[in-house]
């Protein structure tokens, strides 16, 4: 079994996150970054469903993760390769700064082609930076596969993907057949650390660098000059005005609800 | 007046309350024009006509709705392309998301997902709000190209009734093969709680770590006040309150009047989940829990002791 997983290098929710004051895009340069841990479930479940399909007799099973993003993505291919993925592709092209998620999807499609016919793409259920959560339903658009996200469980057998999805008014039980595209919640799995063995064998395992030309893509159908949108201003938002903190004395709920009566709640 | 489509989030025609906020914002942008994908124009007729949907585009055919996101993505692809809409509003659940998304592919036209707020911006062009960065920032974007196309979070706009024609309008669409590739084979509904949903309610009572796994007096107070209960990505994990309630960046995003967040310490995960609600109180042993920073009214102390005798006081001050 083949699996391309696809991961993002994400400025840290810890750290000042911010935008670049010169054409609004998100600093991924000046603030420390890191493999979005959404996408550590994604990784978990590729390995899972690999480890399987080997101790089940199938021979040429791997995971390949792909990164698209500038030399410091190159940290997040790194850790994916320490938890035990086979392979690396990384996308890094100066073209693709500012590329927004329309134009994400488009060089993660060809990668994935160029990679060659996977089983399964697996991505986290969103990234912890933008957050929009659309880039799996757009690769599944533009490879014409199906789409299967938000899974809490997968299975895979006999060609066809099953998976769980825990929605707000019902439980469902979604299948389709391979190669498909399938996005993971954190609720799917324990995403491993890397052991010692596995960052020594990572410094071994093969990554190939591509530039968006090395995917028959026009450098001006990506980054920031192609995206369909715009980011017109950004505003730190104020901080919130301090409010009034009581130390319980016994009478913390009645002061509860007098501040909520006289917000006017109750 | 251009057409703006607005695709009805709607249980059997039962319509929910962000589709009337939706028509509400499409007014700003141009005339309101309903889709009603599945089952149930009849009940869904007045609250959509009371919102001022002129028309309503029905499409009821099993092929849409058996299968995931990508026949209904097709449904509004054909719409875009027949009415020339101003812009298409969906509801950003993660359904809606992926719905535009595919959209977003197929019309060759701009995206913007989780928008606070949608106005008509200079010369007719749709500029939108959104919260990013766990709420740290906001920021105004436009779509460039082809139709903008915008989900827009629950609470975004106060619904404004005004009567609406709501002429139904059946659209014949054949679904591709390859859009129906992905099947849900079953479907387990989810017990009703009898409380509002989450992402909707005007107000939340959320509990967490300190709960130490009894969310009764969390639900006590919640239903004094009729409010929603979430719970944070601690108590999930620890299994005792399930995901569907989870609040923060791996779950829900909530923005009601009022936040409640008892015995959460208010990790940065938990702040993306809840940092724009409008009023934000918080109950915690610790006084140095970062939620306190983000608090309107906060008390030190025990929940355990606290929401009872605040559950008490409300009912009384409600009697």
């Amino acid at each position: 079994m083949n699996i391309v997983v696809c991961v993002k290098h994400v400025p840290d929710a810890q750290s000042d996150r911010t935008f670049n004051e010169s054409d609004n895009t998100t600093d991924r340069v000046g603030v420390d970054g890191l493999l979005s841990e959404l996408d550590e479930y994604a990784i978990e479940a590729g390995l899972k469903l690999v480890e399987s399909a080997v101790a089940g007799g199938a021979d040429e099973s791997m995971v390949t993760v792909l990164t698209v993003g500038p030399d410091k993505a190159a940290d997040a291919i790194k850790k994916a390769l320490q938890m035990g993925a086979h392979a690396g592709v990384h996308v890094n092209d100066k073209a693709i700064h500012g590329s927004d998620a329309v134009a994400t999807s488009l060089i993660l499609a060809e990668a994935v082609k160029k990679i060659g016919s996977p089983d399964l793409i697996l991505t986290g259920m969103g990234s912890t930076d933008a957050a929009m959560g659309v880039v799996p339903a757009m690769l599944a658009e533009r490879l014409g596969l199906p789409q299967v996200t938000h899974a809490s469980e997968l299975a895979v057998e006999g060609g066809t993907v099953t998976i769980r999805r825990d929605g707000d008014v019902a439980s469902e039980t979604i299948a389709a057949s391979l190669p498909a595209v399938v996005s993971v919640t954190d609720q799917i799995n324990e995403p491993r650390y890397p052991s010692f063995k596995g960052i020594m064998a990572a410094k071994k395992k093969p990554v190939e660098t591509w530039s968006v030309s090395d995917l028959g893509l026009d450098a001006a159908s990506v980054g920031l000059a192609a995206a369909w949108t715009k980011v017109e201003s950004f505003a730190k938002r104020p901080p919130r005005a301090k409010g009034q903190i009581v130390t319980d004395e016994g009478d913390g709920g009645t002061k509860l609800a007098e501040f909520l009566s006289a917000q006017k709640f109750i | 007046m251009a057409e703006v489509l607005v695709l009805v989030d709607h249980v059997d025609g039962a319509v929910r309350k962000t589709t009337s906020e939706l028509l509400t914002i499409a007014r700003r942008l141009g005339e309101p024009s309903a889709v009603l994908i599945g089952a149930g124009f009849d009940a869904a007729k007045e609250a959509l006509a009371q919102y001022g949907a002129e028309k309503v585009y029905l499409v009821e055919s099993a092929e849409v709705t058996d299968y995931l996101v990508a026949p209904k993505a097709e449904v509004l692809a054909q719409l875009v392309a027949s009415a020339a809409p101003a812009a298409v509003l969906i509801s950003s659940s993660a359904e809606g998301k992926e719905i535009a998304a595919r959209l977003a592919i197929k019309t060759e036209s701009g995206l913007i997902t989780d928008a606070v707020d949608v106005q008509a911006g200079d010369s007719g062009a749709v500029r939108t709000t959104q919260s990013v960065f766990a709420g740290g920032y906001t920021v105004q974007a436009t779509v460039t190209k082809g139709t903008p196309i915008i989900t827009v979070k629950p609470n975004s706009a106060a619904p404004e009734a005004i009567s609406g024609a709501a002429l139904p309008q059946v659209v014949d669409i054949t679904i591709s093969e390859g859009a129906k590739t992905a099947r849900i084979t079953d479907s387990q509904p989810r017990a009703a709680t009898g409380r509002p949903e989450l992402t909707e309610a005007a107000i939340v009572v959320a509990g967490g770590r300190g709960t130490a796994g009894d969310f009764s007096k969390v639900e006590e107070f919640a239903d004094s006040l009729g409010a929603a209960v979430g719970a944070s990505r601690a108590a999930v994990d620890a299994g005792w309150y399930p995901h569907s309630n989870q609040i923060g960046q791996t779950g829900k995003q909530v923005s009601p009047q009022l936040y409640v967040a008892a015995g959460i310490s208010g990790a940065i995960q938990h702040r993306a989940g809840m940092q724009t609600s409008k009023t934000i109180i918080a109950i915690n042993k610790d006084d140095e829990a970062p939620i306190f920073e983000l608090v309107d009214f906060g008390v030190v102390g025990d929940l355990f002791t606290v929401l009872p005798q605040a559950t008490a006081a409300v009912k009384a001050a409600k009697a």
